[in-house]
């Protein structure tokens, strides 16, 4: 139990994946302007990472590991997350239309998140045991919404400064993303020690 | 277009990483040595090469409604070859960049090409404009990799520079720094290219895949800067 809890909480914290691993940066650039793009995002990337890491998991272990078939992982992962994406997307419409109206239109931006992609990969890697990787998953997904709705927050101070001309836009974005990084660098061995 | 402007826009007046803002995990993971910039930009090169070679040769079998996932299935399947290739020949390099080769997959600099170039164009023109945008993003990637390396580590391709590596920074090679540098690598090509009308703004309407969704471009959307 001890250590799902450490899984869990250094993958928010200390392994953030925006934030120290570089993961899914286009969403958090693109879509962290406002709040609520910004938690709706954040929400349908949890959503997808613990359905995928679900999926993934048993065809590794199961399916290519016990063949030999380790190399198709990247193949077979991005195919296995494109068609969970779609049939995530055709089942909310269907059975759950107030979910999909809020959550739907990230979805289709989510295939080529690499965040997605990435903790599927990273949990094989890691080698965790399924129910590691499902806490893995969902560390990893909180971590995304707690980077997202930091950097909304920000975000929403920098619309209003007077930022230096070639700053705007980007630059500063790229700037700012820099100090709440510098901010997630105080969490590193604070995990550990806890249980220690 | 001629042969040489095709090759040139993707250094320049369109780099991937600089201009068009593509693909920026890789770049700000993988920019923490020369070594690893020029090995992810080489990787990434290879499969830009065959991907736009491919799918330009495909380009009137692959039935336009399915080219996303074809698309995607065939970048998969160069990235899978040029992860056992690293691995059997360069296990070093295949261990800086860990995830990341992998990851090359969903690298937006690729479907981007494949969708806005190379299902459209030649067999020759496509491998051309591959090889430019590759050159691009090496040389991106190289740039914040000098700057990351000399200033944060204070050495050049793993050999000490006087001075520096007494003072080194050592937060430019962390997580931070790739964010700080990249920021102002982008202020700075803002700066020089002030004159010119900007090809692209950064958002989900000018997305590689904001064709394929364009429902996703309604909160999220960027409004123009400069």
């Amino acid at each position: 139990m001890t250590k799902l809890i450490i899984i869990l909480l250094s993958a928010v914290f200390i392994n953030n994946y925006v934030l120290s691993r570089f993961l899914g940066i286009c969403p958090f650039l693109g879509v962290s302007k406002k709040l609520d793009s910004a938690t709706g995002m954040s929400l349908a990337v949890i959503f997808v990472m613990l359905m995928a890491t679900a999926a993934t998991w048993p065809i590794q272990t199961y399916l290519l590991d016990p063949n030999g078939l380790g190399y198709l992982q990247t193949i077979v992962f991005i195919l296995v997350i494109a068609a969970l994406v779609q049939l995530v997307e055709i089942v909310l419409k269907r059975y759950m239309p107030s979910l999909h109206k809020s959550l739907g239109v990230y979805l289709p931006l989510i295939t080529t998140n690499c965040a997605v992609l990435g903790v599927t990969i990273l949990n094989i890697d890691e080698g965790y045991t399924f129910p590691e990787a499902m806490v893995n998953s969902l560390g990893s997904g909180l971590g995304f919404f707690l980077a997202m709705v930091m950097f909304s927050g920000v975000r929403s101070v920098l619309e209003a400064s007077d930022v230096p001309k070639s700053f705007r836009g980007l630059p500063i974005t790229l700037t700012a993303a820099a100090i709440v990084s510098l901010s997630f660098l105080g969490f590193g061995g604070v995990i550990e020690n806890l249980f220690a | 277009m001629n042969t040489l402007q095709n090759f040139s826009k993707g250094l320049v007046r369109e780099n991937p990483v600089l201009v068009l803002v593509l693909g920026t995990c890789p770049t700000l993971a993988t920019s923490t040595s020369i070594v690893n910039a020029l090995g992810m930009g080489a990787a990434a090169t290879v499969v830009l090469l065959c991907s736009n070679v491919v799918i330009s040769a495909l380009r009137k079998v692959i039935p336009d409604k399915v080219r996303i996932p074809c698309y995607i299935v065939l970048i998969a399947g160069f990235v899978t070859m040029v992860q056992m290739l690293v691995k059997a020949f360069a296990p070093a390099l295949d261990a800086a960049l860990g995830i990341y080769l992998p990851l090359i997959v969903v690298n937006c600099i690729i479907l981007g090409r494949a969708e806005m170039f190379a299902n459209k164009n030649k067999i020759f023109d496509s491998a051309v404009d591959a090889l430019g945008m590759g050159a691009g993003f090496t040389l991106a990637l190289s740039l914040m990799a000098l700057i990351r390396e000399v200033f944060g580590n204070g050495t050049f391709f793993g050999m000490p520079v006087p001075v520096l590596s007494d003072n080194h920074m050592s937060i430019l090679t962390m997580a931070p720094g790739g964010f700080f540098v990249f920021g102002l690598l982008i202020a700075a090509v803002n700066k020089f290219s002030a004159h010119k009308p900007k090809k692209k703004n950064f958002g989900c309407t000018d997305c590689p895949s904001a064709s394929v969704c364009p429902q996703a471009c309604g909160s999220g959307e960027e409004e123009a800067h400069d």
